[in-house]
């Protein structure tokens, strides 16, 4: 996977530049994991103030939700939800489209025809999981809030204004910027094993089964890795 | 021989060896393509055909040995120099290996969008697309996808494609495997006209004497990764060498 990702790095900054090929990886990584990115985010933002309520109201701080909710979902719950569940939905897709076209000899009769199926299937689909994947989890993350901010309306009265004004006051560039980095982070680990499993599939429809399979696992486990890291880095650079 | 030497050779492979950890696939394979020729490798299953034309367009590299393909060593060329030299062979793969997301049109086209500037191409890619899918007579099929097809009918599109950007060489990688008899017939009276049309040189791999019969200018027997022997058709379905006549009866 090290020779792998290190190939990715020598390639992406090389000519022929597939840009066609990574603006309709972009859309369809986008695309495909919209509505469930919000679905997740929306049920994530309801469920979290709903538990939460009965605790902060026993302690008299309800008035703390917003920001309390928005701090968890910004830093932590709204990246590794939405990776995890984009690691299902993009990382399971890949290896199984590398996958089966390895099988099948797509791959080789590109390679054969002249062109690097490397550039053209690899490195176009990481870089679009990797430039997407920031924008999906902000996107995760505001239906998340937008959800809690129903329920707070709905439970406590609280206006969708003043929700939002106590959310913006309690989040700084302090929780923004690492979060946003760790999710490009996310973004190219997802594509980086998806990819890895499928142009690496064994041969025979087992083959594309366990790419797929394999691809979703090892990603999930390293979103984790990587959120470990992230978060041990910010603690040090960004006082969290 | 005096023949053979008079005619300019197009593609070499001069004492390729290829194994896979202990298992000998390639030994001292030796073979010479004549421009116009179609020159038929016959072998049993797992005799070393297909990793040998694998080996001869780079798709794995060989242990030892020289492939020229017109006058140039494929094992010294950059990637971008193999990537041209490629745009001169056109290859049929045994399962089509069509790009099943595309469409037809879209299978075709993505070799020329690579090299149509490259190889000066000037007429259009509709122009180009619907001429190679009247040759193999399914212009019809044009925006249809690859799992709307029949068998016979990928097999014939990915000749289409194979034929794109006009190559001088076409590989066929067992082109009548799983196939009907009918179509069998069909795809190998498509490849005899193709090469009256382009006059190509084809170099065809198969274990399908039928399919030898009708095509081969000349035919070289694989057997335990050597050349075991080389003539015409008729030469070598007479022989009479015991294993040689175990292919052919």
């Amino acid at each position: 996977m090290t020779l792998f990702a290190k190939r990715y790095f020598k390639s992406v900054f090389t000519r022929p530049f597939e840009w066609e090929e990574l603006l309709r990886q972009s859309y369809l990584v986008a695309n495909k994991s919209l509505l469930l990115v919000a679905v997740t985010g929306f049920i994530l933002g309801l469920v979290f103030t709903l538990q939460s309520r009965p605790t902060l109201a026993e302690f008299g701080a309800v008035s703390w939700m917003p920001s309390m909710v928005s701090i968890s979902i910004v830093r932590e719950i709204g990246p590794v939800i939405t990776a995890l569940v984009c690691a299902g939905k993009i990382g399971s897709g890949m290896g199984a489209e590398l996958g089966s076209m390895k099988v099948t000899e797509q791959i080789d009769a590109m390679e054969v025809s002249g062109t690097n199926p490397f550039k053209y299937l690899v490195v176009s689909r990481i870089t679009a999981t990797t430039l997407m994947l920031p924008l999906l989890i902000i996107f995760g993350d505001t239906v998340a809030l937008l959800g809690s901010a129903i329920v707070e309306n709905l439970k406590g009265g609280v206006s969708f204004v003043l929700y939002f004004n106590k959310v913006f006051d309690a989040i700084t560039f302090n929780d923004l910027l690492p979060a946003t980095i760790k999710s490009v982070f996310f973004g190219f680990v997802i594509g980086l094993v998806g990819c890895f499993k499928g142009y690496n599939c064994e041969k025979g429809t087992a083959g594309v089964g366990r790419a797929s399979n394999s691809a979703v696992v090892y990603a999930s486990m390293m979103l984790f890795v990587v959120d470990f890291i992230a978060v041990f880095i910010s603690d040090i650079f960004f006082e969290i | 021989m005096e023949i053979e030497q008079s005619r300019e050779v197009i593609l070499e492979i001069s004492d390729l060896k290829k194994s896979f950890g202990s298992n000998q696939v390639l030994d001292n394979f030796n073979l010479k393509l004549y421009k116009g020729e179609n020159l038929v490798v016959m072998g049993k299953s797992g005799s070393g055909k297909s990793v040998m034309v694998k080996c001869l367009v780079g798709l794995i590299g060989a242990d030892s040995g020289r492939i020229t393909i017109k006058d140039k060593n494929i094992t010294s060329l950059s990637q971008e120099s193999l990537d041209l030299l490629r745009t001169e062979i056109g290859f049929l793969f045994q399962g089509s290996a069509l790009y099943d997301s595309m469409t037809v049109r879209e299978n075709l086209e993505f070799p020329l969008r690579r090299h149509k500037k490259r190889l000066q191409i000037n007429e259009t890619n509709e122009a180009i697309v619907l001429e190679a899918l009247k040759s193999v007579g399914l212009a019809y099929a044009i925006d249809l996808m690859p799992s709307e097809l029949s068998g016979g009918m990928k097999r014939r599109v990915a000749l289409a494609r194979a034929l794109i950007l006009k190559p001088s060489i076409i590989i066929y990688d067992e082109p009548t495997t799983g196939l009907d008899p009918i179509t069998a017939k069909e795809i190998i009276a498509l490849m005899n006209s193709i090469q009256d049309t382009y006059g190509t040189s084809a170099l065809i791999i198969t274990h399908d004497v039928d399919c030898a019969r009708v095509v081969a200018d000349r035919v070289i027997l694989l057997i335990d990764g050597k050349n075991y022997i080389e003539g015409t058709f008729t030469e070598l379905s007479t022989s009479t060498d015991a294993k040689v006549r175990a292919f052919f009866k």
